[in-house]
């Protein structure tokens, strides 16, 4: 479905270059949902706007079902970390759902259809009318997940969406993108810093060095399908897993260190 | 409903204070300049007859409305194209500082000069006087146009049209409508000013007529006038801006309370 191939990006400004992503290739079967997950500034969000064709890749290439991404592909949608931002505050909630509709041509009964639909599916079935800022964090990103989910994406990807909520917010957020998974068939790309989160939600878990960004290694989940909080994060394997993934991370923090020494240089460091 | 009476108490006290203070300070005055507001205030009537708002302050609105309208849609329009292209900007930039230098009254004799002295002139000078606040609050508010709201537009294809009237202008709204608000009082200064120089009738006209002529009541009739024109008209600016800007009173209201 999503094939990331030799992808590296270098930012160039003001005679500094700075190589973000190295050199990456991995890929995501239709249906699956998978997290990536590296140290806090590895690269992570240029990664992912690069899959979704927001920035384009110094080399490399990002394919769609098979058809070469170079811009926001209409296949594909965007939950933001920054869902305050993200989410237009002078439109209602049903209007920024259904605003990306419009612009793919949808018919009017069409798009109110996908808006109730979607809305319902995250539990705010009766917030269209309110403003976004009317509503608590949780809500929100709640509401950017219905309008990505509205757009009836091919693929979903997901920068740290979960990371500006509080914690039990963030829990019921997990448990809900587990379920629209499951319900719905989509694929996701999550992108997190956080471990647990990635081993929780993921059926396979891609761990990225850290800047200039290589996949460190790939990981299934072999956790039974149905999960929850109570019992999944408790489970031994889970800690296992758990486990394994922090110590490639920090061996992949060494690993950067090392090479960074050797290198003499010392000022690579993701955007 | 208690509220809404204490609000009015407090947004009509100083007035009505400032009002009392000018009828007991003027009154008995014998000053030929200076007359009594009593005087003023029984003269307001005789002035500003039927005919008088018809002929005079009914063109200089329509004047004011129309130099200010063309003003805001031109201001608008070029504001959003060079706010939105970094090249455009760059060449534009010192130029609209030095036009912007430019006191607009000093326009009028340029203006008269190809204009003539009829409603083009007037409307003109009305327009180029108003046109820069919202020219320059459009180009800061559209460059300012949040990067992730940028992105997310992009990434659902929310390009051209679309992109311009549901993300870029409602984002740069709370900019333009201060432009907009400072071009309303430069709009009405300026209906005034060109009024004085070459009019046959107006506000502004009839107040330098009057003065001419020594009738100094009816000078001070137009001048309260004036007065209450521009009260009146933002007025009706804030009620327009409540409606549009709602969802922004609306968010700042919440950023405030929770910091």
């Amino acid at each position: 479905m999503l094939d990331v191939r030799g992808l590296k990006k270098v930012y160039e400004s003001s005679g500094r270059r700075i190589e973000a992503v190295r050199d990456l290739t991995f890929t995501v079967e239709a249906g699956e949902l998978v997290c990536l997950v590296g140290p806090s500034g590895c690269g992570k969000t240029t990664l992912l706007k690069c899959v979704g064709g927001l920035l384009a890749p110094t080399a490399g290439q990002v394919a769609l079902a098979g058809r070469t991404v170079a811009g926001p592909p209409p296949g594909m949608a965007f939950v933001f970390q920054e869902y305050g931002r993200s989410l237009f505050p002078w439109m209602r909630v049903g209007r920024n759902v259904e605003l990306p509709l419009k612009q793919k041509g949808l018919g009017k009964d069409r798009r109110r259809e996908l808006v109730a639909d979607a809305l319902e599916s995250v539990g705010l079935a009766d917030a269209a009318g309110a403003y976004p800022w009317q509503l608590s964090g949780g809500m929100q990103q709640r509401v950017a997940i219905a309008r990505a989910l509205a757009y009836e994406p091919e693929v979903l990807l997901m920068d740290e969406p979960f990371a500006a909520v509080d914690a039990q917010t963030r829990a019921d957020l997990e448990d809900l993108v587990r379920r629209l998974w499951r319900e719905r068939g989509i694929t996701v790309l999550f992108v997190t810093h956080d471990i647990d989160e990635a081993v929780y939600l993921g059926e396979r878990v891609i761990v990225l060095s850290a800047s200039p960004t290589v996949v460190q290694e790939q990981l299934k989940v072999d956790l039974p399908a149905e999960r929850d909080q109570l019992h999944t994060r408790v489970a031994p394997r889970f800690a296992e897993l758990r486990t394994h993934v922090y110590a490639q991370i920090q061996a992949a923090k060494r690993g950067t260190a090392a090479m960074v020494d050797r290198a003499g240089e010392g000022t690579s460091k993701g955007a | 409903m208690r509220g809404l009476l204490v609000r009015l108490l407090y947004a009509l006290g100083l007035p009505a204070v400032l009002v009392a203070v000018w009828w007991v300070a003027s009154e008995g005055s014998t000053d030929v300049y200076r007359p009594p507001l009593r005087t003023i205030l029984t003269a307001f009537p005789d002035v500003w007859t039927a005919d008088r708002w018809r002929g005079d302050v009914l063109p200089s609105v329509l004047r004011l409305l129309a130099g200010y309208a063309l003003a805001a849609g031109a201001g608008i329009a070029l504001g959003t194209l060079i706010g939105s292209h970094r090249r455009v900007r760059a060449v534009c930039e010192p130029v609209l500082e030095f036009l912007r230098a430019v006191p607009p009254p000093v326009l009028v004799p340029v203006i008269m000069l190809f204009a003539g002295i009829g409603d083009t002139m007037k409307i003109m000078v009305i327009a180029c006087g108003c046109v820069w606040p919202v020219l320059l609050n459009t180009v800061e508010g559209v460059r300012a146009v949040d990067p992730v709201a940028a992105e997310t537009a992009r990434s659902y294809g929310i390009t051209g049209a679309a992109r311009l009237r549901d993300v870029v202008l409602p984002s740069a709204g709370p900019q333009i409508f201060a432009g907009l608000r400072q071009a309303l009082s430069i709009g009405i200064i300026l209906m005034v000013i060109s009024e004085m120089f070459a009019a046959s009738n107006g506000l502004g006209f009839t107040i330098v007529q009057f003065q001419r002529g020594f009738a100094i009541p009816g000078m001070w009739t137009g001048i309260l006038l004036l007065g209450l024109l521009g009260f009146v008209l933002s007025l009706l600016f804030q009620l327009a801006e409540r409606r549009v800007l709602g969802w922004y009173h609306g968010l700042r209201a919440t950023t405030r309370r929770s910091p």
